[in-house]
């Protein structure tokens, strides 16, 4: 019963973020509007009983790329007034999409039960069950190639991002390592050959 | 037991000129001027030599006739298609004739091309042309024959050109080569036929299977059958027309005198238009199986040699005068195979291709003496200037009049005899035709001959002045080939006719074989000869002889007063029958408007118009529209694929209920 | 007692919010991207609660796949951002129209 209130209450709340995340007329609400939608997903994904996934969620999206995205958002200086123009023209396009693709959705779902029977409770897990350890096993034997590959994906992301907001500005101090490597003498020391000089 | 003929050296006879014609005309100025004419002449000279070698082996030591394949170069739905050689009596007799003839003409060009810019170039194109009539007599296949007869055919078409900047040697070139192109049509698709016919293009094949042919017909228009060995003579006859100019296909020939005077002689006298006569002849054994075919090509040889003869008459350009003359003559070969009278009219080619390269390099001679002049009203009295180009014409003159003992003699009256004889249809006709045209051709060449080195002198004073006979490179070709011009027909008369020479080689079917009768009262050519007074191309030839001298030489005033009299035949010969106004203004002006037509409604409104531009303005028109889809916008993109998603959800949910 | 209808139901909504979000904020391209990562979210969830329901621990491993692969997106996502807000000094949707046919 506790169980059925919980879910039902984070439900409430990560409709009502959700919400707030597409109509908030401010970046920088909206963002933090999905981070609050990610920490109710992920006690949701708590309640059945997936604690990997709902500790990465909230260690890897909120700690992370929310951070991110508030950073961006808050480096930017964006011109809200302007981006928000027109906003209601096509709205009834997008609304009118989103009760179709909702019914369809619904429709799969309580009609056409999808060849399980939707309205099962999951099997109780034992009670020395280790989600993380059970995740680690798969990952770890089954899944070892894609998640270098993961990781190798992660890499590229990375050296993308930096590769593309870099920028050099001019006359910025900065060392050139390899131009002091590349350094010889005769371009720093000049050896005149000259008479000594006499006094007369 | 003579041994066989060696294939290697049979293809040296077609590869040396062509090594000569390559070196001459790629590497020309490296090797330089001599370098050019040297080469040239020493393949020219090897190639003659090795064909008077097969000669020997083949007539004297009796090796028996080659036919093999030395090259295959490919097959394709069982045609063959390769390089072999044919050489019998009469494939070694037309390439005795064209290299010894050949090399004449190679050794005259030294001093007729001598101050051209265009020395290498020229030998280098007459070399090449060597090659490619030996390629065409030597051939064992339609392919190779057809290879040769158009490779005869560009060589001439480059070399009527060869003065390029002269624009009437453009526009002679330019018609040599489309109304032979007329004429080849015919011939490639008469051979299409044959191989229709025998799956085959190897002579042997078709020759071994006439009968076969000869039973089945053509239904080209529905309703109407025609024999099939009938349409494929005559459609190898209509190459014949185009390549040995008869009419109506004749109007390049006098045009091609743009060219320069070895070349009339070598190309356009003795060997290249002679080349359809050695086709009919070598086809003899399918043209026998079509009594009809022989009837056309009777009928159209007699009358180009009778017609064309006229009109050599009124004109007053020499070679001209001699290019007439060719086609009158090619006339008479015609005739010749028009009664079965195939050795006959090979006969008169050799004797004919002496005489009339001996009168093309007379001409030429005389026209570099008078520094290019052709015009006979300016010449005159030449005799006494010019004394071995005089005496060397005379006897290629009486030669081609058919004088008792001379080779023309031979060979035209064993022609007219043999057209005597035959019962074909047409042949009456025919025998007229020839028998007037002795005295025609009588008339015009005396007129040639009396009007440039007979008379008063009508020299300009710049020709006057600047008059030279011409040097010993050119007057030893005419004595070179005087000597065949007298002698030839005495000497072979006898074998080639009637001692069954072509035995093997010419194939005539019992009952039309006139050639057999002439023989039955030949006894010997002196006896022939001095038969000849008896008939009537004797006195008609004599009869030539006094009207042109009546006429010409000694009442000149005649001449003008019958042209007079007689204006409207006149002004019809000068203009050609007016072959050329029609060819102009009806052929090439209905297929100039054809082309158009095409060019308008085809290709530029269909084609261009509808295809090409149409499928190009159909798919801007449809992108036009699709593009506005393309918005660049991100947020549209996100609403295609988000609308989709639904659609396709939407989709997915009907489908399964 | 959570049923795996409750889940679906849930990450449906979700699913249509994010989609009415990519209309709303057509113009906006930081909301776009965390309209994204809200359809990630709902498709996450679809996964997890699957793979509970199922017994079937694999569809948890996509669900970690999709969580590297949404991060690395963000990030590149974000670069770009910035690039181009240095470039245009505006996030606008509607300026970045030169792929335009």
């Amino acid at each position: 019963m506790l169980v059925q209130f919980l879910f039902y209450a984070f439900s409430a709340v990560l409709i009502a973020s959700a919400f707030g995340v597409i109509t908030s007329r401010n970046p920088v609400h909206s963002a933090l509007c999905l981070v609050l939608s990610f920490f109710t997903s992920a006690a949701l994904w708590l309640l059945i009983e997936a604690e990997f996934l709902a500790i990465v969620l909230v260690l890897v999206y909120v700690g992370a790329v929310m951070v991110l995205f508030l950073f961006v958002v808050m480096m930017l200086d964006i011109n809200v007034e302007e981006v928000r123009k027109g906003v209601t023209r096509y709205a009834w396009l997008g609304w009118l999409t989103v009760v179709a693709v909702l019914c369809e959705i619904l429709g799969v779902v309580m009609v056409r039960r999808l060849g399980v029977d939707v309205t099962q409770a999951p099997k109780p897990l034992a009670a020395d069950y280790s989600n993380t350890g059970e995740l680690g096993q798969v990952l770890y034997t089954k899944y070892v190639y894609p998640f270098e590959l993961a990781a190798v994906l992660l890499l590229v992301a990375i050296v993308a991002a930096i590769v593309l907001t870099m920028r050099k500005r001019k006359g910025l101090k900065v060392q050139d390592i390899a131009a002091q490597v590349a350094t010889r003498a005769e371009d720093r020391v000049r050896i005149i050959k000259m008479k000594a000089e006499t006094r007369e | 037991m003579p041994k066989p003929m060696n294939p290697n050296l049979l293809l040296a006879i077609p590869l040396l000129p062509l090594a000569a014609a390559v070196i001459a005309g790629l590497f020309g100025r490296m090797v330089g001027r001599a370098g050019a004419s040297a080469i040239t002449i020493a393949g020219v000279l090897g190639a003659l030599l090795l064909s008077l070698v097969v000669f020997k082996q083949l007539v004297f030591e009796g090796a028996s006739a080659y036919n093999g394949t030395v090259y295959t170069w490919l097959v394709t739905d069982g045609i063959r298609m390769q390089v072999g050689f044919l050489v019998d009596t009469l494939s070694v007799l037309m390439m005795v004739v064209v290299t010894f003839v050949s090399l004449c003409v190679h050794v005259y060009t030294i001093g007729y091309m001598h101050d051209d810019a265009g020395y290498q170039r020229f030998f280098s194109y007459i070399s090449l042309f060597t090659f490619s009539m030996l390629m065409l007599v030597m051939s064992n296949n339609f392919m190779q024959l057809f290879f040769g007869w158009e490779a005869v055919g560009v060589v001439s078409y480059l070399l009527i050109g060869f003065w390029y900047t002269r624009p009437t040697a453009i526009f002679a070139n330019m018609k040599a080569f489309l109304v032979n192109r007329v004429g080849d049509f015919g011939f490639v698709l008469g051979i299409a036929g044959v191989a229709h016919f025998t799956g085959s293009l190897d002579y042997a094949d078709a020759f071994s299977s006439v009968q076969a042919i000869a039973g089945q017909t053509f239904e080209i228009l529905p309703g109407h059958t025609w024999s099939a060995i009938t349409v494929i003579c005559i459609c190898l006859f209509i190459g014949a027309m185009g390549k040995s100019a008869q009419m109506p296909l004749h109007v390049w020939l006098p045009d091609s005198m743009e060219g320069p005077t070895p070349i009339s002689a070598l190309i356009h006298a003795a060997t290249m238009v002679t080349a359809g006569i050695f086709m009919v002849a070598r086809m003899s054994p399918l043209f026998e199986a079509s009594e009809a075919a022989l009837s056309t090509v009777l009928v159209i040889g007699a009358t180009t040699a009778l017609f064309m003869g006229f009109l050599g008459i009124v004109n007053n350009d020499i070679k001209r005068v001699v290019a007439y003359s060719t086609l009158s003559q090619l006339g008479y070969m015609t005739v010749a195979l028009g009664v079965s009278g195939y050795s006959v009219a090979i006969f008169h080619l050799m004797t004919h291709a002496f005489f009339k390269a001996l009168l093309f390099l007379a001409a030429g001679a005389v026209i570099i003496a008078m520094h290019h002049e052709q015009d006979m009203r300016k010449m005159g009295g030449l005799r006494k200037r010019m004394p071995v180009t005089y005496w060397t014409t005379l006897i290629g003159s009486l030669a081609l009049i058919g004088t008792p003992f001379f080779s023309g003699f031979y060979s035209k009256d064993a022609l007219i005899e043999a057209v005597a004889e035959s019962h074909r249809a047409g042949a009456v006709y025919a025998y007229w035709c020839v028998l007037l045209g002795v005295f025609v051709t009588a008339l015009y060449t005396f007129r040639m001959l009396f009007m440039t080195f007979h008379g008063e002198e009508r020299l300009d004073h710049h020709a006057k002045d600047h008059f030279h006979d011409v040097g010993w490179d050119m007057k030893a070709p005419l004595v070179a080939l005087a000597i065949p011009s007298m002698l030839i027909g005495f000497f072979t008369i006898q074998p080639v006719l009637f001692g069954g020479y072509f035995k093997g080689a010419i194939r005539v079917l019992h009952h039309n074989d006139v050639v057999a009768e002439i023989g039955e009262h030949f006894h010997g050519p002196v006896a022939f000869a001095l038969h000849g007074p008896l008939g009537a191309p004797f006195w008609l030839a004599l009869a030539g002889v006094v009207c042109a001298w009546l006429f010409f030489l000694k009442n000149p005033s005649w001449a003008a007063a019958w042209e007079s009299r007689l204006k409207g035949l006149h002004t019809l010969f000068s203009n050609k029958y007016y072959f050329d106004w029609f060819n102009e203004h009806v052929i090439a002006r209905a297929s100039r408007g054809l082309g158009q037509f095409f060019w308008r409604a085809g290709d530029q409104a269909v084609i261009d118009g509808t295809l090409v531009n149409g499928s190009a303005a159909a798919v801007g028109w449809f992108s036009g529209i699709a593009r506005r889809v393309q918005t660049g916008y991100l947020y549209s993109y996100a609403f295609w694929m988000v609308i989709g998603l639904a659609a396709l959800l939407g989709w997915f949910l009907l489908k399964a209920h | 007692m959570i049923t795996l209808q409750h889940m679906l139901v849930l990450s449906g909504l979700l699913f249509a919010l994010s989609v009415a979000g990519m209309f709303i904020n057509r113009k906006n391209v930081i909301l776009l991207l965390m309209c994204i990562e809200l359809l990630l979210l709902s498709a996450n969830f679809n996964f997890v609660a699957f793979s509970r329901y199922l017994g079937n621990i694999e569809g948890q491993v996509f669900v970690f796949f999709i969580l590297t692969v949404a991060a690395a997106e963000s990030a590149i996502g974000l670069a770009i951002l910035v690039v181009l807000f240095r470039e245009r000094r505006s996030i606008n949707v509607e300026d970045l129209s030169t792929l335009k046919g």
